[in-house]
């Protein structure tokens, strides 16, 4: 049967299994956009900025681990969408950017909305298309979904002319995808396994270290195995959180530039590191040269490129972290003895505790321990960037997988508000927080209308202290308190929530903090909750960049 | 140091953008590149001189070229028998008597006059990097009024 170039777009994206595609109108789009009308092959979500698709189609793939889709015109359209591809890109998270693209025979001519989106995004994708013929379409959106979704999961754009979009050909879906240069490795090594488990039987001081590698393979039930099995503790990455339970006893927490004391301790004194899905970036190793200095290294990752690219590694194993450890588990055939480790671990934790300076005030920490009682823990939680982010990493117990989703290579602001979209379509039968700074949610606020119009009930948590608090900590700490454009002003949050549709809510006492949230929570509708928080409140423990990890300010502790 | 890494790769639009791309972002130097189709007109070969101050960084390009889509294979030529060389095609001040001197510089370099008008001559020489750079010593002293270089193509052994 003859479709055109918009039909069958839209036919490989419903037999891709996409559920939801998150797009934006425009001139060079329009053919889709008309194959689009009623269409019901999946559900279609119109964000109020380019960049609300982009975040948004992530949220949706970290939440579900399938391919996020968004769609964009051309020129101002797609360039919209960079940031949230090169936020995807660097956090590893499969999805798929289809941009408009001026006709062929205009390309190159500076034509009305015309960019090189292919240019401008081959640094920040995993791969993209310009697709120059209709006959080319359908294999190039089944190679699309197969790079994106396999290996080291990335983004992957398809930039489509209009006259691509209109023109017809014959059907035909291609039954499977290969691609003679792309063969992503899944099994590890097994002499390489050999190795690593002969390492970890003599290890007297073992961590594990994990990242986002252990929630994108699916390996949370195998490091549970492999973690109790060895006994050792778990210290994880801001990608790797959820991926080990919080609140197992041989949990450490999240290690580095603000991860607590005693994961940093610990792995400084480590004999062997168990690095799974992580790639030791510089927010974890802190100075390089000083880092965990008597470890050994094991690494396993899915991407060659990660291994030996900051640390030098014993032992690499280049595979899928799920399957490696299912080898490697097998492998350890007599657990190390390490009583002495465990206790040394134990008195770090008891000599460096997590704390804050619980008072009568609206603490930031009091507010994400909150919404963790009020929600039982079982939540997803999405993050903007900033000390919020941190907070919420830190003092929020998570437990499975896919339910912390914030950027962390990346860092962009304005991530999870949008993200939070995503997330709540992907997993609707969650309670659904984003957790956020008065800065960073005025980056992508517009999105308050495509929640209210499509009933997308999130819950925004506003830790609103009246600055860009992360960098005016950095300021107050090493530039001498001069706060150079770091107090900012808003909107009422609690009138502009009320303004689009949705509930707003402000909490400018402690006592008032729980009530809010739980009100949140029951309310049927997107709602923001507006906390006055304590506003000269610093994110720690904490490591100033470029220092040893066990150099750390303390605050309290 | 200088490396040389040939590259495998898919004779597709925007292929080179990819690997140049690659090179800039991550802060590597070309030092030389050439490209051409091989026998299968869907596959480029091409030879990369890369500037890599140790074997960390020659390990990274090589695994970041991997990891390009269209890259199908790489090789290191560091650690690899291989014979490489560079064609140049330098326009010379020349007069007829000159021939003789000319041709005693050629009995050492693999190199000939392939065009000369009123008092230029273009010489077209072969060689590894080496020899091509002492022979634009000999040529220099006639005065080289153009040069130009393919570049490094390196071939296994």
């Amino acid at each position: 049967m003859k479709m055109t170039g918009s039909q069958i777009l839209l036919e490989c994206l419903k037999r891709e299994g996409v559920e939801v595609v998150f797009g934006y109108p425009g001139g060079q789009v329009l053919p889709t956009f008309d194959a689009l009308y009623n269409y019901e092959g999946f559900k279609f979500i119109l964000p109020r900025h380019e960049q609300g698709a982009a975040h948004a189609a992530d949220g949706y793939a970290r939440v579900t681990g399938k391919v996020g889709v968004c769609l964009a015109t051309s020129g101002p359209g797609a360039t919209n969408l960079v940031t949230g591809i090169a936020n995807a890109f660097m956090d590893s998270i499969p999805m798929v950017a289809i941009t408009g693209q001026v006709p062929t025979g205009l390309i190159g001519n500076d034509a009305f909305q015309e960019a090189d989106i292919t240019g401008i995004t081959r640094p920040v994708t995993k791969h993209n298309y310009l697709v120059k013929d209709v006959k080319e379409l359908a294999t190039i959106v089944r190679e699309a979904f197969y790079i994106a979704a396999t290996g080291r999961p990335g983004p992957v754009l398809i930039d489509l002319p209009k006259d691509v979009q209109v023109a017809e050909t014959e059907f035909i879906w291609p039954k499977e995808v290969k691609i003679r240069s792309y063969n992503p490795r899944y099994l590890g090594h097994p002499g390489q396994i050999k190795k690593a488990a002969k390492l970890i039987m003599q290890a007297k001081r073992p961590i594990l270290y994990i990242g986002g590698g252990i929630i994108l393979s699916g390996a949370s039930l195998e490091l549970l195995e492999l973690a109790e099995k060895l006994g050792c503790p778990v210290t994880w990455t801001l990608m790797g959180i959820g991926g080990f339970p919080s609140k197992h006893k041989q949990s450490l927490g999240m290690l580095g530039m603000h991860g607590t004391a005693y994961a940093n301790h610990s792995i400084m004194e480590a004999d062997l590191i168990i690095a799974l899905g992580a790639r030791f970036d510089d927010r974890v190793t802190g100075r390089l040269d000083m880092f965990a200095p008597h470890a050994k290294v094991i690494h396993v990752d899915i991407d060659p490129s990660s291994i030996s690219k900051n640390v030098r590694v014993d032992i690499p194993i280049v595979g899928d972290v799920r399957q490696v450890l299912e080898e490697l588990t097998k492998e350890i055939k007599r657990v190390p003895v390490i009583d002495d480790w465990l206790k040394h671990v134990e008195s770090l934790k008891k000599k460096h505790p997590m704390v804050y300076k619980d008072c009568n005030k609206v603490m930031p920490q009091y507010v994400i321990e909150q919404i963790e009682e009020a929600t039982k823990g079982d939540a997803i939680i999405c993050t903007e960037v900033g000390q919020h982010q941190m907070w919420a990493a830190q003092w929020f117990n998570y437990s499975k997988p896919r339910t912390f989703v914030s950027s962390g290579g990346l860092g962009t602001m304005g991530f999870g508000f949008p993200a939070s979209i995503g997330a709540k379509l992907g997993r609707p039968e969650k309670i659904v927080f984003n957790i956020a700074g008065d800065g960073s949610i005025q980056m992508n606020i517009q999105e308050l209308a495509t929640c209210v119009a499509n009933k997308i009930h999130v819950k925004v948590a506003i830790l609103n202290n009246g600055y860009l608090g992360m960098v005016r900590q950095w300021q107050e700490l090493f530039y001498k308190r001069r706060y150079s454009h770091t107090p900012i002003s808003g909107p009422d949050f609690v009138k502009l929530a009320e303004s689009y549709g949705a509930v707003g809510i402000r909490v400018t006492k402690k006592e008032e903090v729980r009530p809010a949230i739980d009100r949140a929570i029951k309310t049927e509708n997107t709602v923001f909750i507006d906390f006055q928080v304590e506003e000269e409140e610093n994110v720690y423990p904490m490591v100033p960049a470029g220092e040893a990890i066990n150099n750390i300010l303390g605050g309290l502790a | 140091m200088r490396h040389t890494i040939s590259v495998l790769v898919e004779n597709k639009f925007g292929v080179l953008a990819r690997i140049a791309g690659l090179f800039s972002a991550r802060g590597y130097n070309i030092a030389s590149l050439a490209v051409s189709e091989t026998l299968d007109p869907q596959v480029s070969y091409m030879t990369i001189v890369v500037e890599a101050k140790d074997a960390k960084v020659l390990e990274q390009i090589t695994k970041q070229l991997n990891k390009l889509i269209d890259v199908i294979t790489v090789t290191d030529f560091t650690k690899k028998e291989h014979l490489d060389r560079e064609l140049v095609l330098a326009k010379i001040n020349y007069a007829p008597k000159d021939k003789a001197r000319l041709e005693a510089i050629f009995n050492k370099f693999v190199g000939k006059i392939i065009h000369h008008k009123a008092n230029t001559a273009i010489i077209e020489a072969v060689g590894d990097q080496q020899q091509i750079n002492e022979l634009l010593v000999e040529l220099n002293k006639f005065g080289i009024k153009e040069l130009v270089r393919t570049g490094k193509l390196a071939i296994s052994n």
